[in-house]
């Protein structure tokens, strides 16, 4: 073990070897960086001299034992990404599995963009950890040609050994592993890749890593930090966004037995970024006593320009404000003179309120200070975003902070906003002792980086044929980009290019246009961002359409698509963002979505909609979406009986690509439905005066088991590369929902949650 | 005051007025009962009292005194329960949060009612939340576990 890595078992005063080793992202093999990413090459090969130990590769290092150390640089928050990547690595290069130990990269830009989210990790790093693993093997290869004296050629490895067939030689990795890291790195024009008919786990279900550790309660997660000499810190934050502590009487608070500092936290600042808001620190040795204490500080806060801020008249505002002319994004032929013109139009307003992450787990993050050094353990999703923020907030380089990556209970979103680990470093920095910043549920709902409130406007021009010949969409809501920029008050590119401007629909005269949305609260980014509102808008509308002209939706919705093609948005300034990917692996493909479209009808009863058998009291609803370049759809059956709603079945079909680990893409769509049906049911954060209502899962429920329908997951499409899959699941849920009440009762709910229109049974 | 966690005896130096979660994360450096809400409503710090499922983060040390407390990490000797070997089974946790109070409810229950109906185990599992959405999957590990009864309203 390293030097350093010795230094941090001294520190953490959790027992378990194992769990300090997938704690400290150290691995016990001393890992050697040698290579920066994505436009990696394959690193230095090297033994360290401590243990013996052989680092072929930014990724991988060999033990004598013959454990294989793969490295995984994304965070984990349920999406089984530390068994999903470390598994393609181990693919390629032959490793058997079950000697194979996961170690969590620490935050370090060599390894590229840490920034766990936009359902990013295997699209963007299966062809990387493919190379990885890839060089790795070629090496192990390499290494028994030289010590058996034959051609490399003639070496292959497989089942975790290098043979030689026609000596009937074999040897282990771990017996290869220091010979190998001597060997000449391959270039990656030279490197072969597997065949997918010899894959053994890519695209396969592989049990998930972490999963024995979990049911045991063996895992460290931010929460479950302890440092020796530790405080924890619980922090009274201003309820209103740039409010400033005016007053502060904590003579109480310090009486409590156990609180050993009273801290204010400055704060107020606009843009609030990642900056800690203002607030008052509790500093105590329990978390018990820390929480206690801070019910005992008397505070006064200053005014702020969002103390007039209240989420109900806001949404008001913004659905008038989308019925005005707005500012046009893109157009195709000439919608106002169609719509002036139209035989038949029809127009519809949807709204959406502000919603938040609740993480099972709330934020949290340790920090302690040594020497030149800040030293950080926390549940991010962006390890990086935390060695910037803390190092400006401290006066350090970023190469100075430390930032140790826990298991997240729960991400979404959330825990790429730092804000927690900048405030324990600040604290760690005045205190010049551990802390451990702990947010309590009160904290996070009132406190997130709330998802957008948002309103919508559709409006379609319908020719004597029945055809769709116009189509007007117009948004508004308040921007991510408020919260890192001032006075911004039109949704960003990024924004737009997720399911709005992107709209499938062949209709010859269509124009896209933004409304104004005031900044007033942060926001950021949550499951599948503005996809959430964009889709709930359009597929409504569209279904509302289908409807209207006694369609069945699904063959509507054919149409509205029309041919198969590829279909990009960008036009003029706009810039369609694709989710960051390249354009040519990655198209808009309208025969994909037909596709799914088809297979979601099949598992609905959609012969029933539109004829107004509604007395059942059921009825079906579909709703399919392209979003982080995958194409989900979404078939769900409700009950409405005595003004109640109850969720019957719901049903998900996926074209996410190649479905690397088909049981966590399963899982994923599972949870995204779930996360769906939360949010359209009665996800809901309100703010009165600037400040949030809502407090804990009794008024911020979410889905529970017995409120669960039955539910599948069909994924198609593997014959793709890999798309994204932690988020595309959600958009289409709440139109799928809404969609389905329509059919069951023929009421049509365009303002979410759908808890505030009738009971939930 | 001493408490009884998982067979064996631990001091604690605390206000009695606190928590078991705390008792049990901060000071004995348990930390598989995980803090949710501290308000009784997820059940992410679900543990046992004397085979009773509780939320620890609502039970003062006070009234656990001289009481047989298990947690997650007593709930077998290998990690062995047949719950967890479920849990394994159907691949359950995401993120892994919940699971210990999941678990730890669900093994209340089913020692309690061993031959549960389907509504029977929603409604028992229904104070645990779960972000992540394992929902199906807790159950069909559940249902893989217990013997099911057969007469269960097992579609309602």
């Amino acid at each position: 073990m390293t030097d350093q890595a010795t230094h941090e078992t001294n520190a953490i005063s959790l027992v378990s070897r194992r769990r300090f080793l997938k704690l400290a992202g150290v691995s016990s093999s001393g890992l050697i960086l040698g290579a920066t990413l994505p436009n990696f090459q394959l690193a230095w090969a090297d033994t360290t001299k401590e243990t013996g130990n052989a680092t072929l590769n930014l990724f991988v290092s060999i033990a004598p034992d013959n454990t294989v150390s793969i490295v995984c640089h994304r965070s984990e928050m349920g999406q089984g990404i530390r068994t999903g990547l470390p598994a393609v690595v181990a693919d390629e290069m032959e490793a058997d599995w079950n000697l194979v130990k996961v170690v969590q990269g620490l935050g370090d830009k060599r390894y590229g963009s840490q920034n766990t989210d936009g359902s990013r990790s295997v699209r963007q790093f299966y062809d990387t950890m493919r190379t990885m693993g890839a060089s790795a093997r070629t090496m192990l290869e390499q290494a028994a040609a030289q010590l058996w004296s034959v051609p490399a050629a003639e070496c292959n490895a497989s089942n975790h050994q290098v043979h030689h067939v026609a000596s009937k030689r074999a040897a282990s990795f771990g017996d290869l592993a220091e010979l190998a890291a001597t060997q000449k790195v391959p270039t990656e024009e030279t490197l072969v890749l597997k065949s997918s008919e010899n894959f053994n786990y890519i695209g396969k279900p592989v049990a998930t890593y972490d999963t024995p550790d979990i049911v045991t309660g063996n895992t460290t997660f931010g929460q479950d930090v302890i440092l020796d000499d530790m405080l924890i810190a619980s922090i009274e934050r201003a309820p209103v966004l740039g409010a400033r502590l005016a007053s502060l009487d904590d003579t109480e608070a310090r009486k409590v037995s156990g609180v050993v500092a009273v801290e204010r936290m400055d704060g107020g600042i606009e843009p609030p970024l990642f900056h800690p808001l203002s607030g008052v620190a509790v500093l105590a040795t329990n978390t018990w006593a820390a929480l206690k204490a801070r019910r005992a500080l008397k505070i006064q806060w200053s005014g702020s320009a969002h103390e007039q801020h209240n989420s109900d008249t806001y949404l008001e505002t913004l659905k008038k404000r989308v019925q005005q002319p707005g500012k046009v994004l893109t157009q195709h032929g000439d919608v106002n003179t169609t719509l002036a013109s139209a035989a038949d139009k029809h127009s519809a307003v949807y709204s959406l309120p502000y919603l938040a992450h609740a993480t099972m787990e709330p934020p949290s993050a340790t920090a302690v200070i040594k020497e030149n050094q800040c030293e950080i353990w926390s549940c991010v999703q962006d390890p990086q975003s935390v060695q910037q923020h803390v190092s400006n907030a401290l006066g350090l380089e970023a190469e100075q902070v430390k930032v140790n990556v826990t298991l997240l209970g729960g991400g979404f979103g959330r825990k790429s906003q730092i804000d927690f680990a900048v405030e324990a470093a600040v604290l760690a920095h005045k205190l010049q002792r551990p802390v451990k910043v702990v947010w309590s549920r009160e904290d996070d709902i009132r406190h997130d980086y709330y998802h957008a409130a948002a309103a919508s406007y559709f409006e379609a021009a319908i020719d004597d044929d029945g055809q769709v010949t116009g189509w007007r969409q117009r948004t508004a809501f308040p921007s991510i980009t408020g919260t890192f920029k001032n006075g911004v008050k039109h949704p960003n590119n990024g924004e737009m290019s997720l399911g709005f401007a992107d709209v499938p629909y062949d209709i010859p005269n269509r124009q896209c246009e933004t409304a104004p949305a005031e900044y007033e609260t942060r926001i950021g980014w949550l499951r599948s961002v503005a996809n959430i509102q964009n889709a709930f808008g359009i597929c409504s509308f569209a279904d509302e359409l289908a409807r209207l002209r006694g369609r069945q939706p699904d063959e509507f919705l054919l149409e509205l698509i029309g041919e198969d093609r590829q279909f990009n948005p960008s036009q003029g300034k706009f810039k369609y963002a694709n989710h960051g990917a390249n354009w040519k692996k990655y198209p808009l493909d309208t025969g994909r979505l037909k596709q799914v479209l088809k297979a979601t009808a099949e598992k609905a009863d959609l012969s029933k909609l539109g004829d107004h058998e509604r007395k059942s009291g059921e009825g079906w609803g579909i709703a399919v979406h392209r979003s982080f370049l995958s194409y989900v759809g979404i078939a769900t059956k409700v009950r409405v009986e005595d003004e109640k709603v109850r969720i019957l079945e719901m049903h998900c079909v996926a074209d996410v690509g190649l479905a690397v680990n088909p049981d966590r893409v399963e899982a994923q769509m599972e949870g995204a439905m779930i996360f769906g049906m939360s949010l359209a049911l009665m996800g809901e954060i309100r703010m009165k005066n600037g400040a949030v209502v809502n407090s804990n899962f009794h008024d911020y429920p979410l889905l529970r088991m017995q409120q669960c329908p039955t539910m599948s997951v069909t994924l198609m499409g593997s014959e793709h590369p890999p798309a994204g899959v932690g988020e595309p699941g959600v958009p289409p849920v709440a139109p799928s929902i809404t969609n389905a009440i329509f059919t069951a009762c023929g009421e049509r709910i365009r303002d979410l949650p759908i808890n505030k229109h009738m009971q939930l049974a | 005051m001493e408490l009884t966690i998982n067979g064996k005896v631990h001091q604690v130096d605390l206000d009695e007025d606190t928590p078991l979660l705390w008792a049990l994360r901060d000071e004995l450096k348990m930390t598989g009962t995980k803090f949710g809400c501290g308000a009784g409503l997820c059940g992410a710090c679900t543990i046992h009292i004397n085979g009773n499922p509780a939320r620890a983060c609502l039970t003062p040390i006070s009234v656990a005194k001289g009481a047989q407390i298990t947690t997650i990490e007593g709930l077998s000797e290998q990690g062995d329960h047949p719950l967890q070997k479920a849990w394994v089974k159907h691949n359950v946790p995401q993120c892994g949060y919940c699971q210990s109070g999941q678990l730890m409810t669900a093994a209340a229950f089913i020692a309690a009612n061993p031959k549960p109906s389907e509504k029977e185990i929603d409604n028992a599992m229904s104070g645990n939340l779960c972000r992540c959405g394992t929902y199906p999957r807790i159950k069909a590990a559940i249902q893989d576990v217990v013997q099911f009864h057969e007469g269960g309203n097992s579609n309602d």
